[in-house]
């Protein structure tokens, strides 16, 4: 297949920020392409920016070029100016490699981490020059596979992709190739046997790889109408009164069921045992412009089991995996040296609870090779004393600002959230970052969670201004920035029943913080549109009716919908109305307990009574500790999977799990329960029998 | 200790902006362990100074950066500054071609300060060689050349006139100076200009020049672009010239009356063969 480079070239000094489109990254590689190897077209469907550091798109591009039997090239969405040339030009979505057009390849694999990206993978596929809908492509077309953490509720794109893989891909993507290389020698010459080789025998051949789930080999069942409306009714309390009986007009899903006798009934997640198996990536991509996250990245362990109920990352990639320690410092100090770079990111969903953080930090920074001029960040820091003193110690060369998540602004409201940070954790860490020389404090929250209340709401703006306060002592001017999202609840998790507050409320609880903030000199709110919010709930927890929605939007142009100048709402509500469905039901409803959900057939390995469990013991506000130290509570993570929490030490880190200084000699209570602290401030923690603003599926459990 | 390079910029590479080839250059020194100084305060960064920007879309086969050592590290004293180029041309990306490098004099002045003019060769498509001479022989007998352009996001009007030493449409079209750059022109045929502008007390930028080249194309009573049929844009003169490429060739420093680049050119390395350049330099 030609290159169109030739062709792409003179479009390019008409377009912003041409190097997008060019390649030759520092660790990009340029595959040569042989009939009886499988060609992998890896695409992150939004810009260069966003798309070049995903790390699981890098990992799998190293893993698929060692292999002797498949090539991987890269490539992302080309932003609108872009597009626009290359449609007029008629040149099709291409590779950064070699820049062959995605139809060279045998496999578009998309990763999907973001569900306000949907629209551009549609918008790729025909940019490819191929059918969006995967009943409409021919032999001739590359197989459609997506991954990534959307991928576990499949169903809004299960129109359009043939195969999703869930869970780590190290493994599976092997598998995956195996099934294609055979598949395509096996293939018949055109006009030959069109017994063997089809489109349908590839997609029941890929559906016994565990971990791939091929929609086309289950078939959603929906109740007769009629009966969805009983459900409408047994539906009480706080939710009756929020329920468009309009937005009823379609049947409700009963299940999701196998087509075939060999389709597995539901789909279980991979998890690759030791992360110390697969060192990868092994050559960073280092891009020619500035992208996002634009530094070395290690990832320390994979996994977290704070448990936070709102964090489909954290549920998903249970158990905990660790890293070796030392196989940390070897990529750190050789990443270093092959890149160049300044800074190196150790990521991981909660950093500082790394066994041996602090070592691991001190022999990175005191690598007389990296001559004092590197800094280490932990993208995702604890909440606490401790972690402040270990940031000062490796931002000593450059100290910009510091963040932490307490995400709810009651203790209350924490406890229901199981982000178990008590005031005096987040002052005290405050307090030790305005003591070492940071000016600026950035502090993450969330509104629109279950149970909320105002007095919940405003605790942000109460502990965000004593942040403040504490500031003052230190400097004469300080900046707390609070930074709110509205809550969009995720499937597989404890929330995943939870019914989405409105774009009205959330609007309502933004200006509540504006208003109170508007005098608090130091202190800045920023939000998260509470339109996107909305958005993203449709395809989070959509069923497979929502495919037509997203195709609807994409067809009026509704492309890049995570950039704010392409965002709109409009063409949602448009979209769900032509396709007699509403926010209301996709986004704002509360589910049952017995409701079928669309995402039932696949499994992230956590049990549905312990999620069901966990969420009633949300709504009670009551805590759990961090299982790693203590007794299992059986979600059903490392059982299903026969393993276990793999740590490089055994000692848990100081400070104690997520920050809260418990004992861990001897392991709590299961489950534990937290006392509520004593209050700090006004509208802070509240007393025990704060009654729950809703009570879901009361009196079915 | 500041030391100079030269260096090019050809080939896909030309689609970064002058800021991702300083991050490049960052990187580059990192790999290669030099003792960089660097700046005071909360973010420190090497000490890095290139000249007047070369715009994105345009290649160079003369680059300039001014580095600065740390002057207190030990190993500051014992750096090869000629073996330099052998060593950072394989650091960076493709296309970026290490050529000279000297030690230089802090008290020289910076790039920014020294460099005045810049010598172009600009390919041009959709326009003959005639058509082009007759453009570049009205912008230099005009006296005053009214261009807008950009400045810090806003448009201004001004007069480029000033701005052009000299132009010139070759009769032949003499490639071979800069075929060994890797500067590949083999299915995009064109005219060729030769020009040099300054870039005291601000910079023109060849995209400015051809936008010269237009309006000296309209009489007063100039009423708008017109579309011929070809779907190219015509004026008064004919066709307007698009710009297919550009490349700075040279930057210019004036001493004592004459003309100096910051570091001349002792041989044309061999891109994208590395080694034998190296081999050559050894030599």
């Amino acid at each position: 297949m030609e290159s169109l480079w030739s062709r792409i070239e003179p479009l390019l000094s008409q377009v912003t920020k041409p190097a997008r489109y060019i390649g030759g990254e520092l660790g990009a590689q340029s595959p040569e392409h042989v009939d009886d190897s499988v060609a992998w077209l890896l695409v992150y469907p939004d810009t260069y920016e966003i798309g070049l550091p995903n790390q699981g798109l890098q990992i799998l591009y190293e893993i698929l070029n060692e292999r002797s039997d498949a090539v991987a090239e890269r490539s992302y969405a080309p932003w609108v100016d872009m597009e626009e040339q290359m449609r007029a030009h008629g040149i099709p979505f291409f590779s950064l490699e070699n820049h062959l057009p995605a139809r060279a390849f045998d496999v578009l694999a998309f990763n999907l981490s973001a569900e306000l990206t949907f629209t551009n993978v549609l918008n790729l596929i025909d940019l490819a020059g191929m059918p969006v809908r995967s009943a409409d492509r021919s032999l001739e077309d590359p197989l459609v596979v997506a991954g990534g953490h959307c991928a576990f509720n499949p169903e809004p794109l299960a129109d359009f992709v043939d195969c999703f893989v869930l869970g780590d891909g190290e493994e599976v993507i092997g598998e995956i190739n195996e099934v294609l290389a055979a598949w395509k020698a096996d293939r018949p010459i055109e006009g030959g046997d069109a017994e063997s080789g089809t489109r349908e025998e590839l997609l029941r051949a890929l559906s016994q790889v565990p971990g791939v789930y091929v929609p086309w080999c289950y078939r959603p069942e929906y109740a007769e109408v009629g009966e969805s409306e009983q459900e409408g009714e047994a539906d009480q309390e706080g939710q009756a009164a929020r329920d468009d009986p309009a937005g009823w007009s379609l049947p409700a899903l009963v299940g999701t069921v196998p087509r075939f006798a060999e389709t597995p009934e539901r789909v279980e997640k991979r998890t690759i045992p030791d992360l110390g198996a697969w060192p990868y990536p092994k050559q960073q991509l280092v891009p020619l412009i500035e992208v996002v996250h634009d530094r070395l990245n290690v990832e320390l362990f994979r996994g977290c089991t704070r448990g936070c109920r709102f964090c489909q990352a954290g549920m998903i990639t249970r158990p905990v995996r660790e890293r070796p320690a030392e196989q940390v410092r070897t990529m750190v100090s050789r990443g270093l040296d092959r890149t160049g770079y300044d800074e190196v990111a150790l990521t991981s969903l909660s950093s500082a609870d790394y066994s041996g953080i602090e070592d691991t930090v001190t022999s990175i920074i005191d690598d007389p090779s990296c001559s004092g001029q590197v800094s280490v960040s932990l993208p995702s820091l604890r909440v606490d004393a401790f972690t402040v003193g270990t940031a000062a110690q490796i931002q000593r060369v450059r100290r910009t600002g510091l963040t932490f998540a307490p995400e709810g602004g009651t203790w209350r409201m924490r406890q229901v959230i199981n982000k178990l940070i008590r005031e005096e954790d987040l002052y005290a860490a405050v307090d030790a970052a305005f003591s070492q020389g940071w000016r600026r404090v950035k502090l993450y929250f969330l509104i629109g969670l279950p149970t909320e209340t105002d007095e919940d709401t405003l605790g942000i703006v109460t502990l965000a201004r004593q942040c403040v306060e504490i500031g003052k002592r230190y400097h004469n001017s300080v900046t707390v920035i609070a930074s709110v999202g509205g809550f969009v609840p995720k499937v597989q998790t404890t929330f995943q029943w939870f019914g989405q507050n409105t774009v009205e409320e959330l609007s309502r609880k933004v200006n509540l913080l504006r208003e109170a903030a508007r005098r608090v000199r130091g202190l800045t709110i920023r939000w998260h549109d509470p339109k996107a919010t909305a958005v993203e709930g449709i395809a989070s927890r959509g069923d497979r009716r929502t495919g037509a929605v997203i195709e609807d939007v994409w067809r009026a142009g509704g492309t890049f919908q995570e950039w704010s100048e392409h965002f709109d709402l409009q063409l949602w509500t448009d979209a769900l109305a032509a396709h007699g469905l509403s926010l209301e039901q996709a986004v704002y409803r509360h589910r049952l307990e017995d409701e079928a959900l669309p995402w039932d057939h696949i499994s992230a390995g956590l049990h549905r009574d312990f999620l069901w469990q966990d969420w009633r013991d949300a709504l009670d506000a009551h805590g759990l500790e961090d299982c790693r130290w203590t007794p299992c509570y059986d979600c059903g993570a490392c059982t299903g999977f026969g393993i276990e929490h793999v740590v490089a030490s055994a000692v848990p880190p100081a400070g104690g799990s997520q920050g809260t200084g418990q004992d861990l000699s001897t392991g709590g209570q299961v489950p534990v329960r937290f006392l509520v602290t004593a209050p700090v401030g006004a509208g802070s923690a509240t007393s025990a029998d704060a009654s729950p603003a809703i009570s879901v599926g009361e009196g079915k459990g | 200790m500041r030391i100079r390079f030269r260096f090019s910029k050809v080939g896909k590479v030309r689609f970064t902006s002058q800021r991702d080839v300083a991050r490049m250059w960052e990187r580059a020194l990192r790999k290669a362990r030099l003792p960089l100084a660097y700046t005071e305060g909360f973010s420190p960064r090497p000490q890095l100074s290139f000249g007047f920007a070369l715009p994105t879309c345009a290649e160079s086969i003369a680059e300039y950066l001014d580095v600065a050592l740390d002057p207190g590290r030990p190993e500051t004293a014992s750096v090869d500054v000629y073996g330099l180029p052998s060593q950072l041309t394989p650091l960076l990306p493709e296309g970026i071609t290490v050529s000279e490098s000297a030690v230089v004099d802090p008290k020289s002045g910076s790039l920014q300060q020294q460099v005045t003019s810049c010598s172009w060769v600009m390919n041009f498509t959709d326009v003959t060689r005639e058509a082009l001479a007759e453009r570049t022989a009205a912008l230099l007998e005009a006296s005053v050349v009214p261009i807008r352009r950009e400045r810090k996001g806003r448009e201004a009007d001004d007069d480029l006139r000033p701005s052009v030493l000299a132009l010139s449409v070759p009769e032949r079209t003499d490639q071979d100076a800069l075929v060994g750059w890797g500067l590949d022109r083999g299915n995009q045929p064109g005219v060729e200009l030769i020009a040099e502008l300054v870039t005291q007390p601000r910079g023109v930028r060849p995209r400015e020049l051809v936008a010269g080249l237009v309006a000296v194309g309209r009489s007063p009573g100039w009423d708008g672009t017109r579309t011929g049929r070809t779907g190219v844009g015509q004026d008064e003169i004919g066709t307007l010239p698009v710009l297919d490429r550009a490349c700075r060739t040279q930057q210019w420093i004036e001493r004592d009356g004459a003309r100096w680049e910051p570091l001349a050119l002792r041989a044309i390395p061999s891109e994208p063969d590395r080694a034998v350049y190296a081999s050559v330099r050894a030599s």
